[in-house]
């Protein structure tokens, strides 16, 4: 007999090796940054401002992609860049990840007035306008890398919680459970050994894009000025900061926008290439 | 009572309601529908008895309340001599090892996430039993399945098999009583013949007690002692299998064996 | 003549395994066919590729579909579904997942006759409630306007009969229309079909694993295994004796409650090799 999983089987292969090459990259260029950058990324140079990258006319040697209006090198402040938007997606992506699937698995397995108060705070959180609450959030914590992390951890938990408590109560109503339960299992070692194994690929699938989005949303507050000091490079940085120059310098905008949407892509593609990698049940 | 040492199970005067959350208002406790509306039966010791009725008629809240997956809400549920009906989990635990289940959708009991030998073997350890691997491996050789399956997934795995892998999951346990509910429903004829032979073959050699829920009255014919047909909640007939076949008492009884259709051109089926 | 003539049909999985080997098979107008194997045997492969309704991971690689006289393989979809649309139609398994759940019946019914075969509203609903009298629906007006989930099981297999009849169709595949029904519903609703079809002269395909449900409502049988027809006989002679091992094997294996000693008899590993090597056989004979 024909199995009919092995027909929906997707070639995961390339997208995932792909995304995975990228970011790898990614990590090594942020890890050997000040090895490997051409040239220190705040040194401010005005009588290099603006010179275009290697292949157009008027290129100096040395600055590879360019420098922006004030002639800094925007190759090394792109290498610096990933630094933080790494940290920044680990950092906060994990964090989120944790905080959201606990809150959504005690919810959706224990069920109860432990699913009652969790899911009444989730309904209460998701009303408050993100954007709004970040900018807030930030404007009390004061600007820095780790008030961007909580920013993104405060707005981003519900995402995990809200997905994983409807996944814990469509595995909690599978029969495996009942069988644990005639085992003589009891509630927490149930939810721990039978149902955390099976929400755990639908949490990885979610860290990846959370990953993604903490990197869209540190260059959000970047771009308003909301994130680290202006001089510290980010992505979100130097995108605000190429919109000025856009007509005279185009590079210095779309470098980094490249780079961010290749980085955001690359960690939902990881996501969906793990996800049928690892799960035994599409394998 | 006067409650034979041979009986397993007694129960009496059972009753299980449900919440009805479709119907339930707006403000204030939803209505409850009465699944099972007063059931008094014994089960001995040894033998297989069958629990038939159709969809809605209780048969697996019973099933289910006799291995305490649901609480009663009335009468009692007497198992070995003493009363499970309204037993904490904690207390139950210790009970839990002596009498097992076996689901009907072998794709939703056994996790997809654990391979077959830890499926077998994780209820063991929780009961302190030494040997863990080795009685997971022998439970594998009595249903007949290569110990190379151990290390499978349950998707890798047939139909047929997955319900033989339910199977050594309970009598691992060595229990004294097993519930099989529907457990041949979502196979194939020649699955289902080699589940049925296998489960007839276990009961016999270790001694233990079954109770058989299924739709299908031919099977339970074959395989059965005794039989309960439950109709809307209630027991309309409780019989040694013979007889409830050559000369039922219930009308609904009658209803379901003539619209039983044989593989036979010649029966009346009107 | 044959109404549907099937010859030679391979179906096979994109780049995999074929799912049907050379099926050939015919139902003539108005005759009953069962279509009986196990899961996996190709019996519902069969009713999808005469329905056009095949997934897409799967392709014809040969053979031939003749429906009312034209081969449906040599049509472009847009004639072929024209064509399954105006003489063939449906009687699914599940009566739950068959339904809109968020449209009433009434237009689930009637749509097909005004899009298909360009009906007004009005000659539709009229012929609506005439069918929903026919397999005994009193109230058609209010079950016209309900939802699929207000109705129980038996009431939602007895509209897709309905449906599936509306447009006098002159052959139906009936999917095991009855695996999801209690006994005693079942065999309300297959008294259903039988009436129905030979009131309205229909050729019925019926995929079932149940050889008790083809003893009842068929005339001919097609017995598969690997989507290999090892079988094809009318139904008195295979009840009296089956002519191909595996059929004797599967009819041993069902259970009889007037015979216990005589049913469940698994199926030998002799039958099970026998029958497996000659799926395999049918394979060496094959190339592409």
């Amino acid at each position: 007999m024909a199995d009919g999983r092995s027909l929906v089987r997707r070639k995961a292969g390339a997208r995932l090796w792909l995304s995975a090459l990228w970011l790898g990259l990614l990590v090594l260029v942020a890890l050997l940054a000040p090895w490997i950058a051409p040239k220190d990324p705040l040194a401010q140079d005005l009588f290099l401002g603006r010179l275009p990258p290697f292949w157009m006319a008027g290129a100096e040697p040395g600055f590879y992609l360019g420098t922006d209006s004030l002639g800094r090198d925007v190759l090394s402040r792109l290498l610096y860049g990933a630094r933080l938007a790494l940290i920044v997606a680990l950092v906060a992506g994990t964090v989120t990840a944790l905080v959201g699937a606990t809150l959504g698995l005690l919810a959706g397995f224990l069920r109860g007035w432990v699913d009652l108060v969790i899911s009444r705070f989730i309904d209460i959180w998701m009303a408050f306008p993100p954007v709004l609450f970040s900018i807030l959030l930030i404007a009390v914590l004061g600007p820095g890398l780790s008030s961007i992390i909580i920013a993104i951890v405060v707005i981003d938990w519900t995402r995990f919680a809200r997905v994983v408590r409807a996944e814990a109560m469509a595995q909690g109503a599978m029969d495996y459970v009942a069988s644990a339960r005639v085992a003589g299992r009891g509630r927490v070692s149930t939810m721990l050994v039978e149902i955390l194994p099976n929400v755990l690929p639908t949490v990885l699938v979610l860290l990846t894009l959370e990953m993604g989005i903490a990197v869209i949303v540190e260059a959000i507050l970047s771009f308003v000025n909301l994130s680290i000091s202006t001089d510290d490079p980010t992505w979100g940085g130097m995108i605000a900061e190429g919109r000025s120059s856009i007509h005279q310098a185009w590079w210095v905008l779309v470098v980094p926008l490249i780079t961010l949407f290749l980085t955001v892509l690359a960690f939902s593609q990881l996501g969906e290439g793990l996800k049928d990698r690892i799960d035994p049940v599409l394998r | 009572m006067g409650a034979g040492m041979a009986d397993l199970y007694q129960v009496r005067d059972l009753t299980l309601s449900l919440a009805d959350m479709t119907r339930k208002p707006l403000l204030g406790a939803a209505p409850r529908i009465e699944i099972l509306r007063g059931l008094s039966f014994d089960i001995a010791k040894g033998g297989i008895v069958g629990i038939v009725g159709g969809s809605g008629s209780g048969k697996s809240t019973l099933g289910r309340a006799l291995v305490r997956l649901l609480e009663p809400s009335g009468g009692s549920v007497t198992f070995a001599g003493r009363d499970i009906t309204h037993l904490s989990d904690a207390e139950l635990r210790p009970l839990r090892r002596r009498f097992q289940m076996i689901f009907q959708d072998p794709m939703s009991s056994l996790n997809p996430r654990h391979r077959v030998g830890t499926i077998i073997a994780n209820p063991l350890a929780l009961h302190g039993f030494d040997r863990v691997q080795a009685r997971a491996l022998e439970a594998l050789d009595q249903i007949g399945l290569p110990r190379a399956f151990a290390q499978r997934y349950p998707h890798e795995l047939s139909g047929g098999q997955r319900q033989r892998v339910g199977i050594a999951r309970a009598i691992a346990m060595e229990p004294e009583f097993i519930l099989a509910d529907e457990i041949v429903s979502g196979l194939d004829v020649s699955s289902q013949a080699q589940v049925l032979r296998l489960l007839e073959r276990l009961v016999a050699e270790l001694g233990l007690t079954l109770a058989f829920i299924s739709h299908d009255l031919s099977v339970i014919r074959r395989l059965c002692n005794r039989v309960i047909v439950l109709h809307q909640g209630r027991i309309v007939e409780d019989a040694p299998v013979a007889q409830v076949f050559a000369a039922p008492v219930a009308e609904y009884t009658r209803e379901l064996l003539a619209a039983i259709p044989l593989p036979d051109p010649d029966q009346v089926w009107v | 003549m044959s109404f549907l003539r099937i010859l030679d049909l391979s179906v096979r999985i994109k780049g995999g395994p074929r799912l049907l080997r050379g099926v050939s098979l015919t139902v003539a107008a108005g005759e009953v066919r069962g279509l009986v194997g196990e899961s996996g045997a190709g019996k519902s492969m069969i009713g999808k590729a005469v329905l056009g309704t095949l997934p897409r991971s799967v392709e014809v690689v040969a053979g031939q579909i003749w429906l009312d006289g034209v081969d449906l393989l040599t049509l472009a979809p847009a004639a072929r579904r024209r064509k399954i649309g105006a003489v063939a139609a449906l009687i699914p398994q599940d009566p739950l997942t068959a339904l809109n759940p968020s449209r009433r019946i009434g237009g689930q019914i009637t749509d097909r006759l005004v899009d298909i075969l360009g009906w007004t509203r009005e000659k539709a609903e009229a012929r609506a409630k005439d069918l929903l009298a026919e397999v005994g629906i009193d109230n058609a007006d209010r079950v016209l306007r309900a939802y699929p989930h207000e109705l129980s099981g038996g009431m939602r297999q007895r509209i897709l009969i309905a449906s599936a009849f509306a447009a006098e169709p002159k052959l139906i595949v009936a999917d095991e229309p009855t695996t999801a029904l209690d006994v005693t519903v079942q065999k309300q609703i297959l008294r259903l079909i039988a009436d129905m079809q030979a009131r309205h002269g229909t050729a019925l395909l019926f995929v079932t694993h149940d050889l008790g449900v083809v003893s009842k409502v068929c005339q001919s049988l097609s017995v598969l295994y690997g989507g290999l027809v090892v079988e094809d006989t009318a139904v008195r002679p295979f009840f009296a004796g089956p002519a191909h091992p595996y059929s004797r094997a599967l009819l041993a294996a069902t259970p009889k409650y007037t015979d216990p000693e005589g049913s469940l008899t698994p199926l030998p590993e002799a039958v099970l090799a026998a029958v497996q090597a000659q799926v395999a056989a049918a394979d060496g004979g094959w190339h592409g």
